[in-house]
């Protein structure tokens, strides 16, 4: 990697501060994905702002309807916190399928969710769920924030400093794996909650989306059949050596099927 | 052999790797851990082209950065008179046209040949600067087509890679009696063809490799430690072709060595680099190789695409069989590459079968791709691939059962030895025994039951089965040399016994990973009556080692083991003259075993340990007959291939809706010959069946039109992982090797030979009901489906009826 300079703030004030003084400054907090790219060369930020330190970060609480996460939360505390397994389930069980053992006990929410990876796990949860991602200055909805692929609607400077998502009546994940990268292939996260029904999918196109057609036919009939022959259009999905874009839509309707059936 | 006094540590004991203690504490000394006074860095810059032109080359501004000691390019590297990187392999092919062998340059000289040919090398004080500057060196290039495949290389008009290897050829060559074989194919009930291409790997050793230059200005020694499993072979490829120093200025060591499956067998331009600009700047030069660089500069394996006709008469016997392969050879010859398609592969395409009329054609062809090598099973799970691939669809175009006509051709043991049409001569084998037990362990009887209760559950279920050999324990010396070898392919031992009666075995075999340690010193244990603890087994080293030919093709026990046998008979002998004096009898009346050199029918006996006491302190000893000393050397040059084989069945599920495959269940049983250490030959056979698996599944290798490696990271280039990975039922039936003292065959690659077609011809018994007659490797999710999808025309096939 290139030199850069390095920095732990202990606040959130002081973390906001670094990166508006230094727009080259990168914040980092599990690091799974960049710092593989900076091993790799592939970025040369002046400055890292490690948010490791900063204990408003932190922390996984129930308000009301909804648990909120700190964006420093790992995948392992979401995968087994007792809030989260009652609350949310399958939110845990979606974090105990991220990566491996060494990347659960590093990599964060906030991080996954602020990288917006279209093969990341989360953003499907997010939308599905309906949650608001809050940052050191607003709140986005989850509809808002996942732009594009790698690109979130957060200026820059801006930080995320945590995720609520409204407690479900009922929820399910599936997904398929890459076979190299272990990465969703497809994932399907569904969702009947205070908000009505959502269907959010990763990994198929170039970044998380809502399938909407699958949602009002669930809203109609919760189960596997309701969206067994809805057909994901294969227009914008991605195709690599993988998987085809006709393969991924297979993967749609047959990961929400999937998921549904486990969320019951 | 005799009976061992430790029958926990002998022969057939599953005694504990002695060597993972170091290797699981991470203790072990691999050459990264290593770092000499004074040691500079080196990268390496590499082409990001297939195939350009080299129009010039700038580093001044390189030479300029920090810390950096110096700069090389081709230019230098021919200023001072190096060679090129040598291949160790001629073969000449049809009406006795010898190989084209074009200069395989240290640095790029001129054009760059695939993406990752080294061009230009930074010294420098840290990898960091040294990695700086090479971003700070300018390279002009013109782009050329790339070739990256062999039908581009062999298309009419093609471009040429090298200027001396007309159509991209390396050799066409054959096997066999083409008039023979066409006259038993005029003859066929039916004829059976077959195409398939065998996908390319890359071998992906856990530790990547690298290699530490050391340089003494006042001996003039030059030191090079590196992740070989053969450092007697760098010392002499490099030494006498590359850098042209002699071998007592030159010394290798291999230290522990984190896995190699072939991919550390070859003599690679790094090595050399290091250990010549050490001497140059007078300070040790380290290069260690990163995890995506190993994908464009590590030997790939594989990548054979093949066409063959297999002639029946009416039963099913196999009258005649025609192969024609098309072999990769990447952008140079590596070390071992133009024996992998022919002498290590087309030589076995008679199988476990009886098939009388055999004819084998073989071109090798230059493509703008890294140099393809051997990778664990080098040639032999490429036929054997097409083999059991092959059998498997002529049974369904027979109408004929899978297991029927395999049993109707097998080879009998009382045909042994057997003379195939294809030069080799089979010593022993059971291919009956290892299918029966097969079998058995997989309930081969009760699979139909198994595959309707999966239907039940939306699964398709299918079994296949291979009954596969393979040649090994290489080679006899004469007979590579007739085949193009330029070396021999004998085996070493020296065994110092100590005053004391510990015991220093001394091999030019090479341990990185196989347990050599373990099993090594369990034959000494056993054949001198020495405890376990007191054998120490070094290698890996040319300053301690005698000149020996290294680990590879299951080779080590077989060729380097019979060589300990060989050293310990000297041993022995020598013991009995020692004792026979000191006990006042006759040589001839003094018998050795459990330890004890013993007067025949007495109980008057000297323990080892007393005999090698009274070597070296001579006092009592016959001094005008034998010399002092308990030390001896033996060379062992085999007398021919072993031959392990077997039986592999796997069974897979089939989920229609993604197109995934699991296996659910693997039985392989095999016949290695004698096992020495049960444990260690299980854990040998079940690592080379998940690399099967692998292949067969998952790993595949993917260039672009322009000569791009697409799979160039385990982020594209899957691996395959421990919950893709059934319990096996691994188990042996032995016959044993009729020509080596210890009976033993190798268990070193086995599990990858003979695993791939039991896997696919599962695969494709699952898919019955589509009409699929082949699937080629790997069997992907993505392949799967799209199979199933297009013989369905619906994404969601019906899972039962």
């Amino acid at each position: 990697m290139y030199d850069f300079a390095y920095h732990k703030p202990s606040s959130l004030a002081d973390a906001v501060k670094l990166l508006a003084e230094d727009p080259d400054a990168k914040p980092i907090s599990g690091g799974m994905t960049l710092l593989p790219a900076l091993k790799h060369r592939l970025n040369m930020p002046t400055a890292l702002i490690d948010l490791s330190g900063i204990a408003e970060l932190r922390g996984i609480k129930r308000e009301g309807d909804a648990i909120v996460i700190g964006a420093m939360v790992k995948h392992f505390e979401v995968a087994t916190d007792p809030q989260i397994m009652a609350a949310i389930p399958a939110l845990a069980r979606m974090a105990a399928t991220i990566g491996d053992t060494q990347v659960r006990n590093r990599g964060t929410i906030g991080g996954s969710l602020a990288n917006n990876d279209p093969a990341a796990d989360y953003p499907a949860a997010a939308l599905a769920l309906g949650a608001t991602l809050i940052t050191d200055r607003r709140q986005i909805p989850a509809d808002d924030f996942f732009v594009g692929m790698f690109t979130t609607a957060m200026e820059p400077g801006e930080l995320l400093i945590g995720v609520s998502f409204p407690i479900p009546e009922k929820a399910g994940y599936a997904k398929l794996r890459n076979p190299a990268s272990r990465y969703s292939m497809t994932g399907v996260f569904v969702a009947k909650g205070p908000k009505g029904v959502g269907v959010g999918v990763n990994g198929a196109a170039s970044c998380a989306f809502r399938q909407k057609e699958m949602e009002a036919a669930l809203a109609a009939n919760w189960s596997p059949e309701a969206v067994a022959n809805i057909r994901q259009p294969a227009n914008d999905l991605n195709s690599d050596i993988h998987g085809s874009a006709e393969y991924r839509a297979n993967l749609v309707t047959v990961m929400a099927k999937r998921a549904v059936a486990d969320a019951g | 052999m005799n009976v061992t006094t430790h029958p926990s540590e002998g022969i057939g004991a599953s005694v504990r790797r002695r060597e993972d203690l170091r290797f699981l504490s991470g203790r072990g000394q691999y050459t990264d851990d290593l770092n000499r006074p004074g040691q500079l860095h080196a990268w390496i810059l590499r082409s990001p082209y297939a195939h350009a032109r080299i129009d010039g080359i700038d580093t001044a501004a390189a030479a300029a950065m920090p810390g950096v000691q110096a700069v090389y390019t081709a230019a230098d590297i021919e200023a001072a008179g190096l060679g090129g990187i040598p291949c160790g392999w001629q073969v000449t092919g049809k009406g006795g046209q010898v190989m084209a062998e074009p200069m395989h340059p240290v640095l790029a000289s001129g054009k760059v040949r695939h993406v990752g040919d080294p061009v230009a090398v930074v010294v420098a004080e840290t990898r960091n600067q040294a990695r700086d500057a090479a971003e700070a060196i300018a390279v002009s290039y013109t782009p050329l087509p790339a070739l990256s495949t062999m039908a581009a290389a062999l298309a009419p008009g093609a471009p040429l890679l090298h200027d001396d290897a007309p159509g991209n050829v390396c050799f066409d060559w054959e096997i066999g009696d083409a008039a023979a074989t066409d006259a038993a194919f005029a003859t066929a009930h039916k004829v059976v063809r077959f195409e398939t291409t065998n996908n390319r790997l890359v071998p992906n050793a856990m530790e990547p490799r690298a290699a530490i230059g050391d340089y003494d200005p006042h001996s003039g020694e030059h030191t090079l430690y590196t992740t070989s499993q053969n450092p007697h072979v760098i010392r002499l490829l490099m030494g006498a072709f590359v850098l042209k120093v002699p071998e007592h200025r030159l010394r290798v060591v291999a230290p522990d060595v984190g896995g190699g499956f072939g991919s550390k067998i070859y003599h690679y331009a790094e090595e050399a680099i290091v250990t010549w600009s050490a001497a140059q700047l007078k300070r040790p030069v380290k290069w260690t190789c990163e995890r995506s660089e190993a994908f464009l500069s590590d030997a790939h394996g594989r990548d054979h695409v093949t066409t063959a006709e297999l002639a029946l008469d009416r039963e099913g016997k196999f009258l005649g069989l025609r192969v024609s392969t098309l072999a990769n050879m990447g952008a140079y010859l590596s070390t071992f590459a133009p024996a992998v398609p022919t002498y290590l592969s087309a030589t076995l395409l008679a199988g476990v079968y009886t098939t009388p009329a055999i004819h084998g054609q073989v071109k090798a062809v230059f493509t703008s791709t890294v140099p393809v090598d051997a990778y664990r099973g080098a040639g032999r799970p490429e036929t054997t691939y097409l083999l059991e691939r092959l059998v498997d669809v002529a049974a369904r175009e027979m109408g004929m059962d899978r297991i029927e006509i395999r049993r109707k051709n097998f080879i009998r043991p009382d045909q042994f030895p057997y003379q195939t049409p294809v030069a080799l001569q089979y010593d022993s084998g059971d291919y009956e025994a290892t299918l029966r037990e097969a079998l058995r362990g997989a309930d081969y009887a009760g699979f139909e039951a198994r595959r309707a209760e999966a239907k039940a559950r939306g699964r398709l279920r299918g079994i296949g089965v291979s009954t596969y050999l393979e040649a090994c324990g290489i080679a006899p010396s004469k007979l590579v040399g007739q085949l193009g070898a330029r070396a021999g392919l004998y085996e070493v031992a020296n065994i110092r016994v100590h005053p004391t009666g510990s015991v220093s075995v001394f091999t030019g075999t090479h341990s990185h990973g196989q347990g050599h340690e373990t099993t090594f010193a369990q034959l000494v244990s056993e054949q001198l009556g020495v405890p376990l603890s007191q054998v120490e087994i070094v290698h890996g080293d040319t300053g301690k080692i005698p000149f020996g030919m290294g680990t590879y093709g299951s080779r080590s026990l077989a060729v380097g083991g019979s060589a300990m046998v060989k050293a310990m008979d000297k041993i022995i002998a020598k013991g009995r003259k020692i004792a026979a004096h000191l006990l006042e009898a006759s040589v001839e009346d003094i018998e050795f075993s459990n330890g004890q050199f013993r007067v025949a029918g007495t109980d008057r006996a000297k323990a080892f340990a007393e005999i090698s006491m009274a070597a070296y302190v001579p006092h009592n000893y016959p001094i005008e007959e034998i010399e002092p000393g308990l030390e001896e050397t033996a060379f062992y040059d085999p007398k021919n291939f072993t031959y392990p084989g077997g039986c592999h069945i796997c069974e897979v599920e089939i989920d229609p809706e993604t197109g995934e495959v699991a296996v659910v269940a693997f039985t392989a049983c095999d016949d290695v010959g004698r096992v020495i250490n049960p444990m260690i030959v299980e854990g040998q056979i079940q690592g080379g069946l998940a690399q099967g698996i692998g292949q067969a599944l998952i790993e595949n290798t993917v260039y672009d039109a322009e000569g791009q490696l697409l799979s160039a990271s385990f982020n594209d280039y899957a691996m395959p992982r421990a919950t893709q990975i059934p319990s096996f039922g691994v188990s042996t039936s032995t016959t044993l090797c009729t020509h080596n003292p210890l009976g033993v065959k190798g268990c070193g690659e086995v599990g990858a030979i003979g695993s791939p077609p039991a896997v696919i011809n599962a695969v494709v018994d699952a898919l019955r009901d589509y009409g699929v007659t082949h699937v080629e490797m790997p069997a992907t999710p993505l392949k799967i489906w799209s199979i199933i999808h297009a013989k369905d025309g619906a994404a969601l096939p019906a899972a039962a009826e």
